[in-house]
C-alpha cells in the first residue's frame, strides 16, 4: 500500500507516495537520490546508513519512511553546503579519519550526534557510543582521533 | 644522502578524502542510469547436487520481469583470476557445488520484483554427497567436486632446497607442531555491485563494477560473454574497501552485461550482505603441519612445513595462494634447508581467495607460535631468536629472492622495545602478557607475465597536470600516492593534479590492486611518464636558460638552473613558451614499468627473484586475559613495519592500523562458521570483527629503509601488516596464561576450557 507523505530533509519539504513498508533509506536512496547514505547491511548493524532525526543517531535502513513523517532528517547531504566542509567533515579528512569511505557519512553523522550533546566527550565515550558504526579500512583510530580534535 | 623532497613523504589528505566525507563520492550503487533494470540471483540451496531441470516460467510470468538466465544459456566458458585454474561458470552448468552457488539470474523493473520472481524459479536437483573438510576431501572415495580432480586436490606444490634430513640429523632440537587457521571473510563494508550498458549500434558493453581488478576483470568477461575485449570497458567507480574480496569476476558482474546486452536496457546487480558472506570469496581455512629444528642456540637448520587449504568449491587464485603460504617460509628468517609442501583441496563450502596477506597470515601464525614455543622449550628469548634468524640485505638466498633492504631485525627490535619487551615478558602478573611475532611480504611480482602497469602525463599550457593511471584505487589511496609522485618529479603541489584512473576505456593497462604492488608499480610508471614530460621541457628550456638539460630542476612550480632560483621560469611559463614556439607539440609523457626480471618465471618451477622488494615488520602485543570469563582485552599493538621510504606517512600508518585490527579479529574474533555447508553467521551481527570498543592501542612505527627499486624508496605497506597480528597476540596469550594455542580464533569458550583442564591437571600432580 503506498501513502502520500511529506518528509522534512535537510531544510526543505519533498512530498513523496511511498509504500507503507519502505525504509528511509530506500526512500532516500532511491526515491530522492541522496546517495551519501549508504546501505552496508540493511540489518542495522553497520551504521553506514546512519541519518539523524532530530537531532539524534538513527539507523535509517530500520526506520520505515512513514516513521520520520514531521521530523527533521539530516542527511550527509545536508551537513554542509558546496565547497564548505563542517568542522567534524575537516577533521575526517585532514586527519585521516576516512580510507574507502564507505562508512563515512554514517561515522560523520553518528560524531555530529555524540557532539551536539556532550561538547567535550572522553575517548572512552566516543569508542562506546561510535560502537555502531562499523569500519573495516582505518583501524578506527584516526576517527577518534578526528572526532577528538573537534572537542579541543 | 636523504632527497629534498617537498610532495613525497608529506602527511597529505587523500585527494577524494572531501568528497568522500561530504557523501558525494559515488559507488557503484550510488549510480543511476535511465531505464535502469534491477537484478537478483538464485542460489543453490543445496552443497552438491547435479541440476536436473529449471523451470522459469513462472518467474518469466511475473509482472515486471523483463529476463531469466541460467547456466544452459550463457556461454561454455569458464573464468577465474588466474588463467590456469579457471573453473568457475558464472551460473552453474549441470551442478552445483556449494550453498550459495550460482544457479539463475532474473533482471526486472525493481528489485523487489527481482526478488519475487527468484522465488519463483523451480529447480529439481539430485543431491549428491559432498565433503566438507579438506582432509576427508583428499581421502581415497571423496565426493568428487570437480570432474578430472583427483583426490579433490587442485593444485599441489612440493619443493626441497638444501638436505633436510641431514639437516635435521644435526639438530640440537626438533619440534613437530599442527596448527589450523580458520575462514575469515573481508567484510569490505561496500557489497560488491555491477552496472553494465550496452550499445547494440557499435556493439559496446560499459561496465561499472566495484572490482580490484578492471582489466583482468575486462579479459574475464570478453572471455564470458565471447565478445571481444575491445568491446568491453570496464570502469571502476570508488570502491568501499576490498582487501582481497573483489579480486575476481562474481556472477554480478555476468549478468548484469548480459541482461544488458540481450535486453538494450542497463542494468544493476548489488549483492545483499549475506551474498558477500556466502558467495564472494574468504581467508581460506588451513591445516598445516610444521617441524623445525634448531641448534640450541636458537639458530634454525631445517624445517619442513605442510599445508592443507580448505579451497571451498572453486579455485579462485589457488595456484598463488598455496605458493605464496610456502615460498614465504624462506622470508623474514634464514631456513637453509626447507622442505614444503602445499595442497589445494576442493571441499562443498564457500570459495577462498586472495585476502590480506593471501596465504602468508596462515603460514605465519603456525611458524611464528611454534618459534615462541621453541623459544619456551629451549629457555631462549623471542626476539633474540627471531633477531639472530633474521636474513639480510643482500645475503644470498636459498629461492635467489633479491633483498635489496631489509630491516627485519631493526623491527624487531624497536617493536620489542616499545612494548617495553625487557620489563614485561614474563614479569608481568598473572593474566597479562606480551607477545611478538615477525613477517614479510612482496611489493608485488616480478617473474609472473602481466605484471605491468603503465601511465601517461599530459600538461596544459596553464600548468595543469593530467595523470592516467591505470591503478585501481580501492580506499587505500593509490590516486593520492601516485599523483603525490607526480606532483614531486614536476615540483608542483598535489592540487595541481589531475588524475584518471581505472577506465579500461581510457587508462593504460595496469593488473589491478593485488599483491601489494600498485605503489611501486603504478607509482613507477607515473613517475617516468612524468620524467618524460619533465625531459622534454628541460630541453627546450636548457637554451633559452644557457644552461645544460642535466642542471635544470623542479621546484616550487619552478623550473630553473641548480643552485640559482633566480635564473628561471615559471612552470606555467615553461609550459606557455614551449606551445608558443615554433613547432609546438602537445607535452605527453609516457612510462611503463614492470619489475626488473630476465625472463617471465614462476617458483612453481624454477627459483626466481619473487618481488621487485620485500617489505618487513613486527608486531608486538600486550594482552589482558579474564581468567573468569576467558575474554582477551588486547591492550597494546606495536607495528614496526619496514615500507622503504613512505610516499604518504600518514596514509601509511592507516594502512598499518587497519590490519592490524583485521589481524586483531582473525585472532580473536571471526570465523565464518560452516555447518555441513552452510553459513551459520553471515551477517555483520553474527560474525562479529572488531568495532571501536575492541579497538587497542596502536603504535604504528615505520622503520625506514630506502629502497632502490620502489619510486622515492617506497616499498609495500599495509597489506605484510596482517600476516602477524594474531601470532603476536596468540603468543601474548601464552606469556599471560601459559597455556599454547593452536587453533584460530582464541575464543573466551577455548580459554576457559584450557584453564580448566590446566586448572585439573595442576590440581593432579
Amino acid at each position: 500500500m503506498k501513502r502520500a507523505v511529506e518528509l522534512k530533509i535537510n531544510g526543505d519539504t519533498y512530498e513523496l507516495l511511498v509504500s507503507t513498508h519502505a525504509t528511509l533509506l530506500e526512500v532516500l536512496r532511491e526515491k530522492l537520490g541522496l546517495m551519501g547514505t549508504k546501505r552496508g547491511c540493511d540489518l542495522g548493524a553497520c551504521g553506514a546508513c546512519t541519518v539523524l532525526i532530530d537531532g539524534e543517531a538513527y539507523l535509517s535502513c530500520l526506520m520505515l519512511a512513514v516513521d520520520a513523517i514531521g521530523k527533521e532528517i539530516l542527511t550527509i547531504e545536508g551537513l554542509s553546503e558546496g565547497g564548505d566542509l563542517h568542522p567534524i567533515q575537516s577533521a575526517f579528512v585532514e586527519k585521516g579519519g576516512l580510507q574507502c569511505g564507505f562508512c563515512t557519512p554514517g561515522m560523520i553523522l553518528t560524531a555530529k550526534a555524540i557532539l551536539d550533546q556532550e561538547h567535550n566527550p572522553t575517548e572512552e565515550v566516543i569508542k562506546k557510543k561510535m560502537a555502531g558504526n562499523l569500519c573495516r579500512c582505518t583501524g578506527y583510530k584516526k576517527i577518534v582521533e578526528a572526532i577528538m580534535s573537534v572537542t579541543e | 644522502m636523504q632527497k629534498e623532497l617537498n610532495v613525497v613523504g608529506a602527511r597529505l589528505p587523500m585527494l577524494d578524502a572531501a568528497q568522500k566525507a561530504k557523501g558525494n563520492a559515488q559507488f557503484t550503487d550510488d549510480l543511476i542510469l535511465a531505464g535502469m533494470l534491477h537484478g537478483k540471483i538464485l542460489r543453490s540451496p543445496l552443497p552438491h547436487a547435479k541440476i536436473l531441470n529449471i523451470d522459469t516460467s513462472k518467474a518469466e510470468r511475473l509482472p515486471g520481469v523483463k529476463g531469466v538466465v541460467t547456466g544452459k544459456d550463457i556461454p561454455d566458458r569458464q573464468y577465474g583470476i588466474v588463467p590456469m585454474a579457471k573453473d568457475e561458470y558464472a551460473l552453474a552448468k549441470n551442478k552445483v557445488r556449494y550453498i550459495g552457488d550460482e544457479v539463475a539470474a532474473v533482471c526486472a523493473i525493481d528489485p523487489e520484483i527481482a526478488e519475487e520472481a527468484v522465488a519463483l524459479i523451480k529447480v529439481d536437483y539430485e543431491e549428491l554427497p559432498a565433503v566438507f573438510d579438506p582432509l576427508e576431501a583428499k581421502k581415497e572415495g571423496a565426493p568428487q567436486i570437480h570432474e578430472g580432480v583427483k583426490y579433490n586436490t587442485s593444485f599441489a606444490i612440493k619443493k626441497e632446497f638444501g638436505d633436510v634430513a641431514k639437516a635435521f640429523a644435526e639438530c640440537d632440537a626438533i619440534f613437530e607442531d599442527k596448527f589450523y587457521s580458520q575462514a575469515v571473510n573481508h567484510a569490505p563494508l561496500e557489497p560488491h555491485a555491477a552496472l553494465a550498458q550496452f550499445d547494440p549500434l557499435n556493439g559496446q558493453l560499459t561496465i561499472w563494477s566495484s572490482t580490484q581488478i578492471p582489466f583482468f576483470l575486462r579479459r574475464n568477461l570478453s572471455n564470458t560473454l565471447q565478445i571481444p575485449e575491445r568491446k568491453v570497458r570496464v570502469i571502476k567507480p570508488k570502491v568501499g574497501g576490498g582487501f582481497g574480496q573483489k579480486i575476481d569476476l562474481f556472477a554480478k558482474d555476468f549478468c548484469a552485461a548480459w541482461f544488458a546486452m540481450h535486453l538494450g536496457k542497463p542494468v544493476k546487480f548489488v549483492y545483499e550482505r549475506e551474498e558477500v558472506f556466502i558467495s564472494t570469496r574468504q581467508r581460506h581455512p588451513m591445516y598445516i603441519t610444521v617441524k623445525t629444528g634448531m641448534k640450541k642456540d636458537g639458530t634454525i637448520l631445517a624445517q619442513k612445513f605442510q599445508a592443507h587449504a580448505d579451497g571451498g568449491a572453486y579455485n579462485s587464485t589457488a595456484p598463488t595462494m598455496i605458493a605464496l603460504s610456502c615460498f614465504f617460509l624462506m622470508i623474514p628468517y634464514r631456513v637453509p634447508n626447507l622442505f614444503y609442501e602445499g595442497y589445494h583441496v576442493y571441499t562443498n563450502k564457500p570459495v577462498g581467495g586472495a585476502m590480506r596477506g593471501h596465504g602468508i597470515p596462515q603460514a605465519r601464525f603456525a611458524v611464528e607460535r611454534q618459534l615462541d614455543m621453541i623459544s619456551q622449550r629451549l629457555g631462549l628469548d623471542p626476539a633474540e631468536v627471531r633477531i639472530k634468524n633474521s636474513i639480510h640485505a643482500g645475503e644470498p638466498h636459498p629461492a635467489k629472492f633479491i633483498i635489496n633492504t631489509c630491516g627485519f631485525a631493526d623491527s624487531v627490535k624497536t617493536a620489542a622495545d616499545a612494548i617495553g619487551w625487557k620489563d614485561k615478558r614474563g614479569k608481568l602478573p598473572p593474566g597479562r602478557g606480551v607477545g611478538l611475532a615477525g613477517a614479510s611480504f612482496p611489493s608485488g611480482v616480478s617473474n609472473m607475465s602481466h605484471i605491468s602497469s603503465g601511465a601517461v602525463v599530459q600538461v596544459g599550457r596553464d600548468g595543469a597536470i593530467n595523470v592516467l593511471s591505470g591503478a585501481a584505487d580501492i580506499g587505500q589511496g593509490a590516486e593520492t600516492v601516485i599523483s603525490q609522485i607526480v606532483a614531486e618529479e614536476l615540483g608542483v603541489p598535489l592540487e595541481d593534479i589531475r588524475i584518471t584512473a581505472a577506465d579500461t576505456g581510457i587508462t593504460p593497462l595496469d593488473p589491478g590492486t593485488f599483491g601489494s604492488g600498485v605503489t611501486v608499480r603504478a607509482g613507477n610508471a607515473a613517475r617516468l611518464a612524468a620524467i618524460a614530460v619533465k625531459q622534454k621541457l628541460y630541453n627546450f628550456l636548457a637554451d633559452k636558460l644557457e644552461a645544460s638539460a642535466d642542471d635544470l630542476v623542479a621546484k616550487d612550480r619552478k623550473i630553473f638552473v641548480k643552485g640559482s632560483p633566480e635564473k628561471g621560469l615559471t612552470f606555467a611559463e615553461a609550459l606557455k613558451a614551449y606551445q608558443y614556439a615554433d613547432l609546438p607539440m602537445p607535452i605527453v609523457g609516457r612510462g611503463s614499468w614492470m619489475a626488473p626480471a630476465t625472463e617471465p618465471t614462476t617458483l612453481f618451477k624454477e627459483n626466481g627473484n619473487f618481488a621487485p622488494s620485500y617489505s618487513f615488520m613486527t608486531q608486538a602485543a600486550e594482552v589482558e586475559v579474564d581468567l573468569l570469563t576467558g575474554r582477551v582485552k588486547l591492550l597494546r599493538m606495536v607495528t614496526a613495519h619496514d615500507c622503504g621510504r613512505p610516499i604518504n606517512p600518514m596514509l601509511v600508518e592507516g594502512q598499518l592500523e587497519g590490519s592490524v585490527l583485521g589481524g586483531m579479529g582473525q585472532a580473536l574474533y571471526e570465523n565464518v562458521i560452516v555447518e555441513k555447508g552452510q553459513v551459520m553467521n553471515p551477517s555483520f551481527l553474527d560474525y562479529g570483527f572488531p568495532t571501536f570498543q575492541e579497538m587497542p592501542e596502536i603504535e604504528a612505527i615505520e622503520v625506514e629503509t630506502d629502497d632502490p627499486i620502489g619510486p622515492f624508496g617506497a616499498k609495500e605497506a599495509g597489506e605484510g601488516t596482517q600476516l602477524s597480528p594474531a601470532p603476536a597476540i596468540v603468543n601474548a596469550i601464552y606469556d599471560a596464561i601459559g597455556i599454547d594455542f593452536m587453533e584460530l580464533p582464541v575464543t573466551p569458550e577455548k580459554i576457559l576450557d584450557a584453564l580448566a583442564k590446566k586448572h585439573k591437571k595442576e590440581g593432579c600432580k
